[in-house]
């Protein structure tokens, strides 16, 4: 199986091939796995160096002419370093694009906290309109990619990770699917966790919804299942930092007396390198760390 | 169809000496220091003898594109804006208040024919980048796009990316206009001219208020490179 990354680069060539409205944006990041589409489409294939600010300006300035820009590199230095450009480039200047990460949250775990983007979602979640994909695995990435691509001129953001599930799941951007049913409360999976939370939660009757699109928060369908349980009690379960989707599930649930549990990873910055399996099991967003904090908070 | 004179904002609807009346009415000051007019003769020149740009068709594909990345004290702008057709005079009175479009930094969404919201210094250089290789993909190869950019928001680091990458890939659509008035903290020794050419730009420098020589640096054959006018214009005190 190919990682998130390489469908990324294979979908996005052919997308460039049929799409004449799209455009790549890089910062040399993934450079030699667009080597092909740089040949075939040099006007729509832009590597601008290693120039951040420049990176998503460029996006923004193609999208003011009507093209669909595609901006690439690390979530790092894709939505932390240039945040700027991001709200006033793209959202203020009322224009979209579909930003695609890579790195996620500890993918480079031995290159340490440079290359660690925690709180991409995070940040994003404090400007409007942001639709935001957290695939599970390689298929749902180009389902998504696909989907951004012809997303009108919405702002996308794509988070990319070499953490993936067994098996993918339709995708549903909008509305999170029921994986099991139970009736001790409700597990909302992120992504890439949701293998790790169907191992943790195994034998326990709980509900687990499956979210690879987090933005927009299927309020809704939070609400619905939430309402079938004995207890209104939710827990989070996302790759990214604690607590990312917690005023939106706080929000979803505004109406009934309700408990969120907020798992993710944390805040502190954890100065080990090593490996990103470490830094999931570390986080305690392996199924061991996980299962005991879901039993402690639904009392299953 | 668009034709070479008739794509340009032409002068039927405003005149130079009409732009301080406009500019007064915003300020209800006829007396501007320098620093509020110091982009009104390049905006004039580029708006009535170079741009291809039209109030009447202000969204065509085909138009050259001015971006205003020095969003501060855009009175100039506006009475330019209006002084072609693009906003209507009575909106000028308002300038700044709660209900009206124009605000002491311009909004794209708000105002027709202002292609960027801007204000934050060191994003309109980098936005023309951005746009003229946009319009270069879709093969408008008439199509020039302009940005004005003042002298201390050159300090932007975000400029400098932008300025070495466009010389570097010969952006020739790409114009740059700094207007000069000597307001930088630390000013580059040599001029900033130079430091356009060192990167490989056509760069010429020029009295920001005369309109001849304004024409004639903006019009200036600049074969396979990004261009930049320095406009030097009085000191801001």
């Amino acid at each position: 199986m190919d990682t998130m990354r390489e469908r990324f680069s294979t979908v996005t060539t052919e997308l460039l091939d049929d799409d004449p409205r799209l455009a790549l944006v890089l910062a040399v990041i993934s450079g030699d796995l667009f080597k092909e589409a740089a040949r075939a489409h040099p006007d729509r294939v832009i590597d601008v160096g290693i120039r951040e600010q420049l990176l998503v300006s460029v996006g923004g300035g193609l999208a003011l002419t009507g093209l669909r820009p595609i901006v690439h590199t690390f979530a790092s230095f894709l939505v932390e370093r240039p945040f700027e450009q991001v709200k006033l480039d793209l959202g203020h200047q009322g224009v979209g694009a579909v930003l695609v990460s890579a790195g996620a949250s500890y993918d480079v775990a031995a290159g340490g906290r440079t290359h660690q983007s925690p709180g991409d979602v995070a940040l994003l979640d404090t400007l409007d309109g942001w639709t935001v994909h957290v695939p599970g695995h390689p298929d749902e990435a180009e389902a998504l990619l696909r989907h951004a691509a012809a997303d009108g001129d919405s702002r996308v953001y794509v988070r990319l990770g070499l953490q993936t599930n067994a098996a993918p799941l339709p995708v549903s951007p909008g509305r999170f699917p029921v994986v099991r049913e139970g009736r001790a409360g409700v597990v909302l999976a992120v992504g890439p966790l949701l293998d790790a939370v169907l191992a943790a939660t195994e034998g326990r009757d709980v509900t687990v919804l499956y979210a690879s699109t987090v933005r927009p928060f299927d309020a809704a369908g939070v609400r619905a299942v939430v309402a079938d349980s004995r207890q209104a009690d939710l827990v989070l379960v996302e790759p990214c930092l604690a607590g990312t989707s917690a005023a939106q599930a706080d929000e979803a649930l505004a109406d009934v007396p309700h408990r969120v549990l907020a798992l993710g990873t944390r805040r502190e910055e954890l100065r080990r390198y090593g490996s990103w399996q470490e830094h999931v099991a570390a986080h305690g967003l392996d199924a061991a760390g996980l299962r005991g904090r879901i039993d402690a908070f639904l009392r299953v | 169809m668009t034709t070479e004179t008739g794509a340009r904002a032409t002068g039927r609807m405003g005149t130079y000496d009409d732009l301080r009346p406009l500019m007064s009415r915003m300020t209800g000051d006829e007396k501007h220091g320098p620093a509020a007019t110091s982009t009104l003769d390049v905006l004039w020149v580029l708006y009535d003898r170079v741009l291809r740009v039209s109030a009447d068709r202000p969204d065509d594909p085909e138009r050259d594109r001015f971006l205003l990345s020095k969003g501060h004290g855009p009175m100039a702008y506006y009475a330019v804006l209006t002084a072609k057709g693009f906003i209507p005079p009575e909106w000028l009175a308002g300038f700044g208040t709660y209900d009206s479009p124009l605000g002491h930094h311009p909004d794209r969404t708000l105002v027709p024919g202002v292609e960027i919201g801007s204000g934050s210094l060191g994003h309109g250089l980098p936005l023309a980048v951005g746009t003229a290789l946009g319009v270069r993909a879709q093969g408008l190869d008439r199509t020039k796009v302009w940005v004005l950019v003042g002298d201390a928001e050159l300090d932007e680091g975000s400029n400098h990316e932008a300025v070495q990458y466009a010389a570097a890939v010969g952006l020739e659509q790409l114009n740059v206009v700094v207007v000069d008035n000597a307001s930088a903290t630390y000013p580059p020794p040599g001029g900033l001219a130079s430091r356009f050419a060192a990167e490989g730009w056509s760069a010429v420098t020029v009295d920001g208020r005369d309109h001849a020589a304004l024409h004639e640096a903006f019009t200036a054959p600049h074969p396979g490179s990004p261009h930049a006018v320095v406009a030097r214009v009085e000191a801001q005190n």
